[in-house]
């Protein structure tokens, strides 16, 4: 199986579960979770799998450095 | 493993850990789905790719902004309620290298700042403000804002805005289109994916305005506050999308070239006047002079006074000149206190003049009875009217305006005929002092000559009149 | 220094600034406050400096709080009904502890009232005027040599402290010409590293006065006390003229200090033991001076042109020890030499009597 061209990671702690991410995402890979953090909120959790790396998620977000984008580095591109 | 590489992460322009923040210094103090979040990372994407934060001042308005400097690691400016532009507009004077973020909210800027952001537009400064919309007063818990759309409702409109008592919202993009100072002006909203990344170009475009020195650029965000709308974040950010666009709508309103005026030219070195000492000594006798110069606006009155308070400082005195001053100078009576004393003058105010010189005679009705026994009164008229004449004053009644037009062809010279006058009756002060004062005084060549005039055919009229 | 030269106070305001480095000026006119942006409009921008009009005084005082946040010299002048206006800004300045000079040319109020000499502003520029606890450091000029001279001093102060200084003279004092000698030079202006400018080393700087913890606000406002109190210890400025001896002192500032040297004089030419104290600061105000004097002196008149503004302070030094009378015309009406000089004699006579 090829590799996601994209990953996401999401900081639970900084998360305030707005949703904006789960309505941003295309694909439908984010979801508002059932487990809290410490401050209460319900946080945004990725699928785990699928993503293309758009960064639309990210620009949603209202937090600072709560989500955190990534994309796959081509193979030889810097070898 | 397959190796990824971030391309969307937290801004460098933020902190990495909020420290100016009391508590939870991981996250804002924002609400979940808050608009100010969303354009704060906007915000903070545009400095980080133009290369700026080093540059950059943000100014914090009041309103749930008020802490942007928590966030951002730039140069940071919190600022009174409304007066981001005009703060924002004397650090970029200050500091032209910089770059000046201005952010404020809907009452910030539409209401109480109204004056402050309209002058600034209008004056093109050239500094970038990203204007918040979100139609209601958050900080404060939920008030009707001047961009509130009819009918919304608020705590302070518990049956939704009415035409009929807050009228209509303000369409701030509009009412600055309607200047010729802007250079970029456009409006954009956190409706949904696209348009937030239409604002994210928007913000990017105004930031880069600046930068490239357009002048004034501004960018409005159509943007959601869930919380103290009811409504959940994604809901919220629905009604931008589709009720608030509907009456702020979306787009580039202004996008001019740069000005072609030419820049002006830096002004040649710059030193004050450093004066010259006096032209002559303190004379050996003492001197209190106490004058009070009176007559209409337009006389010369106050020149009159200035020129003896000038004479004698030439002259070694201790001098003071104390104007009316007010609406009267533009019409009606004016008159001017003189103190020419060889000790320090004290008061320089003149109660009790022992010279006074009356240019007209409502001035010599209104101060005769002032002046101190034994003093003088000098009157422009032809004589003392009777009804007003006092036995315990030495006066002197000529025409001197006549006499101003008949020697030196205008009656404004009319003040100097007094000075003549003066001069030859009392040898108040050394004549090459009245002559050095009329120098640093009169700056017009032709005026200069019609007043020497003036002066000298006072003088002889004294003199002829004393030897009659 | 330079010559003698024949300038109006005003003029005396606006040079001595620019001598003393201010950078920016914005203003909005108002009578008889007026020629101070207007010299600063002439003379500012060949020395690369700015001068604005603004839109309003409400703006012209966030004018200065941006200029001083940015690390310049700066300053506006005004009064009454503008200074009213500017209140709100002052409070700001004081809370984020920003200095910058404005000078309150006084006219009659409350109101439009007129353009003629009041002291009517002594409250709010030396109690506040704004919300909060701040003081701002008030000098009170009363020749146009020291329109010049504390200009430049307030300057000074206001950086020394960071804190705004308000130059407080009535219109008569604004207006009137007198000979003033200059500065020759400019003065070096203070390093300001806590200013933020724009630039590596200033962009860890932030200029705020909101603290929205209790425990921080106090923190906040304790600090700003010290200064008040050092200020009151180190910055208290005032001019004794025959009053270490005398019977009755007669406290007043501004034009009413011009008036009550001719008083002093004349009552000693008639043997009376009559002496001056003149405060040239305001805030902090010479209390200890004053306080000082009450050991001896029987009686103190305030003179002022207020129905009693600076006599509360001349009361709190005095403390009760000694009765204070306030002596004052207003409306733009000025007292003459004579009338107080008849005051005095009364009190005088009073005090024989007794």
């Amino acid at each position: 199986m090829n590799p996601d061209n994209g990953k996401i990671t999401i900081d639970a702690e900084g998360c305030k579960g707005c949703g904006l991410c789960v309505e941003a995402c295309k694909p439908g890979l984010l979801s508002l979770s059932g487990r809290l953090n410490h401050n209460g909120y319900r946080v945004a959790e990725y699928a785990g799998q699928g993503c293309n790396g758009c960064g639309l998620c990210f620009y949603v977000c209202p937090e600072p450095g709560v989500l955190t984008v990534y994309k796959l580095v081509a193979e030889g591109a810097f070898a | 493993m397959p190796e990824y590489r971030p391309v969307q992460e937290r801004s460098r322009s933020f902190f990495p850990l909020f420290e100016r923040k009391p508590d939870n210094q991981n996250a804002t103090h924002y609400c979940p789905g808050c608009g100010h979040g969303i354009v704060h990372k906007l915000i903070a994407r545009a400095i980080d790719d133009l290369g700026i934060q080093d540059r950059a001042i943000l100014i914090s308005p009041v309103g749930c902004s008020v802490f942007a400097y928590f966030y951002f690691d730039t140069g940071n400016v919190q600022v009174a309620h409304g007066r981001a532009p005009a703060v924002a507009t004397a650090i970029k004077r200050a500091r032209p290298d910089a770059i000046v973020i201005s952010y404020q909210g809907d009452g910030d800027l539409a209401a109480i700042g109204t004056a402050e952001i309209l002058h600034a537009a209008a004056r093109d400064e050239n500094f970038t403000t990203i204007f918040i919309n979100n139609a209601i007063y958050g900080m404060t818990g939920g008030q009707l804002a001047p961009t509130s759309m009819v009918g919304q409702k608020s705590t302070t409109t518990p049956a939704g805005r009415s035409i009929w008592n807050e009228g209509y919202p303000l369409h701030v993009c509009e009412v600055l289109n309607t200047l010729d100072g802007p250079a970029y002006i456009e409006r954009v909203a956190l409706g949904d994916n696209k348009m937030i990344l239409y604002a994210a170009k928007a913000i990017r475009a105004a930031i880069q305005a600046q930068m490239d020195r357009r002048g004034f650029s501004f960018v409005e965000v159509l943007s959601p506050c869930p919380t103290v709308w009811g409504k959940d974040p994604v809901a919220a950010q629905q009604w931008v999308r589709d009720e608030m666009t509907k009456v702020y709508p979306l787009g580039v309103i202004r996008d001019r070239d740069p000005w072609t005026h030419p820049i002006p030219v830096p002004p040649p070195p710059f030193a004050f006047p450093s004066g010259a000492p006096p032209l002559l000594a303190k004379p050996d006798e003492p001197v209190d002079y106490r004058i009070k110069v009176a007559g209409f606006g337009g006389q010369g009155v106050l020149l009159l006074g200035e020129l003896l308070a000038e004479a004698g400082l030439q002259a070694g005195l201790s001098v003071s000149w104390l104007p009316s001053y007010g609406p009267e100078m533009r019409s009606g009576t004016s008159h001017c206190h003189v103190r020419l004393s060889s000790e320090e003058v004290d008061s320089p105010l003149v109660t009790n003049p022992n010279v006074l010189i009356a240019l007209n005679e409502p001035s010599l009705r209104k101060f005769l009875h002032t002046v101190e026994p034994g003093g003088w009164v000098f009157f422009n008229g032809d004589a003392i009217p009777a009804d007003c004449a006092r036995a315990d004053v030495r006066a002197v009644a000529l025409p001197m305006t006549s006499l101003a037009v008949q020697t030196a062809g205008d009656a404004k010279a009319t003040n100097m005929v007094m000075l003549g006058v003066v001069q030859q009756a009392l040898h108040l002060l050394p004549a090459a002092a009245v002559d050095q004062a009329m120098h640093s005084l009169i700056h017009s060549e032709r005026w200069l000559a019609i007043d020497h005039m003036a002066l000298n055919a006072g003088s002889h009229r004294y003199q002829e009149r004393c030897h009659v | 220094m330079t010559h003698k030269q024949l300038v109006k106070g005003n003029e005396a305001v606006v040079r001595g600034a620019i001598l003393a480095g201010c950078r920016a000026f914005y203003g909005y006119p108002i009578t008889p406050a007026s020629e101070i942006a207007e010299g600063a409009a002439r003379y500012l921008p060949q020395l690369g400096g700015t001068f604005l009009q603004a839109e309003s005084e409400t703006a012209a005082i966030n004018m200065l709080y941006g200029a001083a946040s940015a690390g310049l010299r700066s300053m506006t002048a005004s009064s009454g009904p503008g200074m009213s206006l500017m209140q709100e800004g002052i409070s700001y300045l004081a809370g984020a502890e920003l200095p910058c000079v404005i000078a309150d040319i006084t006219r009659g109020g409350p109101g439009l009232g007129n353009l003629n000499p009041e002291q009517g502003d002594y409250f709010q520029v030396v109690k506040g005027g704004g919300h909060g606890c701040y003081r701002n450091i008030v000098l009170a000029p009363d020749s146009c040599q020291e329109m010049a001279d504390l200009t430049a001093l307030a300057f000074e102060l206001a950086d020394k402290y960071r804190n705004p200084a308000v130059i407080l003279a009535d219109g008569y004092i604004g207006q009137m010409m007198e000979p003033v000698a200059f500065s020759s030079e400019f003065s070096a202006v203070p390093e300001k590293n806590w200013a933020v400018k724009g630039t590596p080393q200033t962009r860890p700087n932030f200029v705020t006065s909101i603290h929205l913890e209790a425990d921080a606000l106090e923190r906040h406002v304790r600090a700003l006390e010290s200064k008040y109190i050092a200020m009151g210890r180190d910055e208290v400025r005032y001019e004794a003229f025959h009053a270490d001896d005398a019977e009755v002192v007669l406290v007043g500032y501004g034009i009413v200090a011009r008036i009550l040297k001719q008083v002093v004089t004349q009552a000693r030419g008639l043997g009376l033991s009559v002496g001056l104290l003149r405060p040239i600061t305001l805030f902090p105000f010479p209390s200890l001076a004053l306080g000082a004097l009450s050991r001896h002196a029987s009686r103190f008149i305030a003179v002022e042109l207020s129905t009693g503004q600076m006599v509360e302070d001349v009361r709190l030094a005095v403390e009760g020890r000694k009765p204070v009378e306030l002596f004052s015309r207003v409306g733009g009406n000025v007292p003459t030499a004579a009338e107080v000089l008849t005051f005095v004699r009364s009190r005088v006579q009073e005090l024989c009597h007794a």
